[in-house]
């Protein structure tokens, strides 16, 4: 660490894992309301629980992607933080604004909590993700443009490299594309269009190159590559992550009442989707194996092979498997996009901001390097235990989906959906199983922070 | 095929040796991720075009009549000259002439500029007529290709712009100048898919 304003990072950090361990938990409860319809109603109903699974999951990664970038673009940009101040100041905002909404969601019917909030007066609410009431929304907004405004004006001061261009595109593309969840047309077709501006966009779009950006950053302090090698891969990654992924849209629009050639720009260009995740996997293994010194911090390494490995079989391979129109035909809508949501957003967004946590927390914490052998040996075992069953949670949920699609849309005598749900309970069973693994794995991935602390840091013999 | 063999080589250890004393391949190793790239995304175009075609005969026959097959001859002349144009250009930056260069570059832009005055007139003929991607699956087919061609002709023109400029500046000599052969081999993708393009939806029948 390099600067002292880098340290606002920490607060982030810390505020992002303690929703990513809420985000689990109501997956859990929201897995074993799979099999119990009536588990904790009607304290916790399943769409609540939802709700909460999938807004404290952005909400989360959100906070990561702040802290990321408030670490990494005061280091690259070689200056501190334009205004420290404000980082903290929006850092209480935000997880103020953030506690309030899960809250409201939980202690009051959602139709309360919209007319509460007045959302009359600019409806926003009642759509899937955008569930956020319309004054969370605009506080999401002024938190984006503060923390904007503090990452453009470092970067305008310092030192511009192509990480923190790129990373700042990705940034501000989200920003720009979260104004798409105030416009709220009556038509649905319409709607569910401009929603999947946010939605899509986001996910296969610009959170893409604040990936490549993070992963870049620690692939050239953790390997000691050349900048320019590193700088060239991410350009045509971007390049084709925005080719692929900007018309590959087209592949949520193929049953909404959108035009039929959208059968056919969705299906042939979110097929090429997987290509800048594959070159993604590439590029990482290359620069390790170029690399011109051992990192003594090896969990962070790991977490970074880990994140493009597990982004391109998640998004890329798990993406292509339901893209092409026929096919969607049948799954939309099914367990198979459940399969495919976990092992995206664990591969490429959740394992891309513990990267960036497992690079950067040992320095925050006074660490030279990194941590010690012990901390970093019981992070690499909760790396194993949340990524192999995250593994099998696809797995069983890919299961579920095939059997789901079979019985339900593509037999000769098609059955009722809560008829099929009945009949695929044994998947569901797999799947909150090893949803207790992945929650083990939190638990000892929390605790390597507390291990080892008065040990001496790991040394690049030992770290071999 | 392409892309293992790219792969194998991109991991082999005596690599740099390699390029260095065969000079391949000409540019950066990197465009020519990105060339295959985007070679295989018109290649899955073109593919679903044939098969879509091979069903609807009798249609693709009888809109293809509507084109306009002189413009796209001369467009296809034009790119073809660009190219060569393009040539001259890391052929001249290899005599040390940067200023050849940079006027063959300039020639083959225009030769640009005149592929997209042709084709927005083509454009002009057929949105004039009311036709759009959702007038049958000719057109579909039609317009997609050629936009989506069109908008790598802007970026391959950008390319060749900014190579340019920076061997106006003197950015390039003969001892190095990858970056002109970066952009002169992303120009020529974007000419041979005109090529395949063109017979494609032109003029097979």
């Amino acid at each position: 660490m390099k600067y002292e304003s880098q340290k606002v990072a920490k607060l982030y950090f810390v505020a992002a894992i303690g929703l990513f361990v809420g985000q689990i938990l109501f997956g859990l409860v929201m897995g074993l309301q799979y099999i119990v319809g009536d588990f904790l109603f009607p304290e916790i109903p399943f769409n609540v629980a939802r709700m909460v699974h999938t807004n404290l999951l952005i909400v989360w990664l959100l906070f990561g992607f702040m802290g990321a970038a408030y670490y990494l673009v005061p280091e690259e940009a070689e200056t501190e933080l334009f205004a420290p101040w404000l980082a903290k100041l929006m850092f209480w905002i935000f997880l103020a604004a953030g506690a309030a909404t899960i809250l409201g969601y939980l202690l009051v019917p959602y139709a309360t909590l919209a007319e509460l909030t007045m959302n009359d007066l600019l409806p926003t609410m009642g759509r899937e993700f955008l569930e956020q009431p319309t004054i969370t929304k605009l506080g999401i907004v002024v938190v984006a443009l503060a923390f904007l405004f503090n990452i453009g004006m470092t970067i305008l001061k310092g030192r511009k490299t192509v990480v923190n261009l790129v990373l700042l595109m990705g940034l501000t593309g989200l920003a720009v594309f979260f104004l798409f969840s105030f416009y709220n047309p009556v038509n649905v077709v319409m709607d569910k269009y401009y929603w999947w501006w946010v939605v899509h966009l986001w996910v296969e779009g610009v959170w893409e190159l604040i990936l490549g950006s993070i992963l870049a950053f620690i692939l050239i302090k953790t390997t000691g590559v050349d900048r320019e090698v590193i700088e060239k891969w991410l350009y045509i990654i971007v390049a084709m992550t925005l080719i692929t992924g900007i018309i590959g849209t087209g592949h949520h629009y193929y049953w909404i009442g959108t035009p039929a050639f959208w059968q056919w720009w969705g299906s042939i260009f979110s097929a090429m989707e997987p290509i800048p995740f594959f070159m993604m996997t590439v590029y990482a293994f290359n620069m390790v194996n170029k690399r011109r010194r051992n990192h003594p911090n090896k969990a962070a390494v790991l977490w970074a092979l880990g994140t493009a490995v597990m982004a391109f079989l998640g998004a890329g391979v798990w993406g292509f498997l339901h893209t092409l129109a026929p096919v969607n035909y049948y799954t939309h809508g099914t367990q198979i996009t459940a399969a495919h949501g976990h092992m995206a957003f664990y591969g490429a967004y959740v394992m891309i901001v513990l990267a960036m946590i497992s690079y950067s927390m040992p320095m925050m914490r006074g660490r030279e390097a990194c941590n010690s052998a012990r901390a970093q040996s019981m992070e690499m075992w909760s790396f194993w235990l949340m990524t192999i069953s995250i593994i099998f949670i696809t797995l069983f949920l890919t299961g579920a989906g095939i059997l789901q699609v079979y019985l339900q849309r593509f037999s000769d005598n098609p059955m009722p959906f809560m008829v099929v749900q009945e009949k695929i309970t044994l998947f569901y069973w797999l799947r909150e199983i090893a949803g207790l693994v992945f929650l083990l794995g939190l638990v000892l991935y929390i605790a390597s922070f507390f291990v080892g602390k008065n040990e001496p840091e790991a040394t690049v013999e030992l770290a071999k | 095929m392409c892309i293992i063999r790219l792969i194998q080589f991109w991991t082999c250890e005596n690599r740099e040796t390699i390029m260095e004393k065969n000079n391949w391949p000409p540019g950066d190793l990197v465009i020519w991720f990105f060339i295959l790239a985007e070679l295989l995304v018109f290649g899955v175009f073109f593919a679903a075009y044939a098969f879509t075609r091979a069903n609807n005969v009798e249609l693709f026959n009888e809109y293809q009549l509507h084109l306009d097959r002189n413009a796209a001859l001369i467009n296809t002349v034009a790119l073809i000259t660009s190219s060569y144009f393009v040539v001259r250009a890391v052929a001249a930056i290899r005599d040390d002439n940067s200023k050849g260069c940079f006027h063959w570059l300039l020639a083959a832009l225009f030769m640009g500029v005149v592929f997209l005055v042709v084709k927005g007139m083509e454009y002009h003929h057929h949105f004039s007529l009311g036709i759009n991607l959702s007038t049958n699956t000719f057109y579909m087919f039609y317009l997609s290709l050629t936009f989506f061609h069109f908008l790598h002709v802007i970026l391959g023109m950008i390319i060749l712009l900014a190579v340019a400029l920076k061997a106006r500046s003197g950015g390039y000599s003969a001892a190095e100048h990858t970056g002109v052969e970066t952009g002169a081999s992303y120009w020529h993708m974007v000419d041979l898919v005109w090529m395949i393009l063109f017979p494609l939806v032109y003029v097979m029948r």
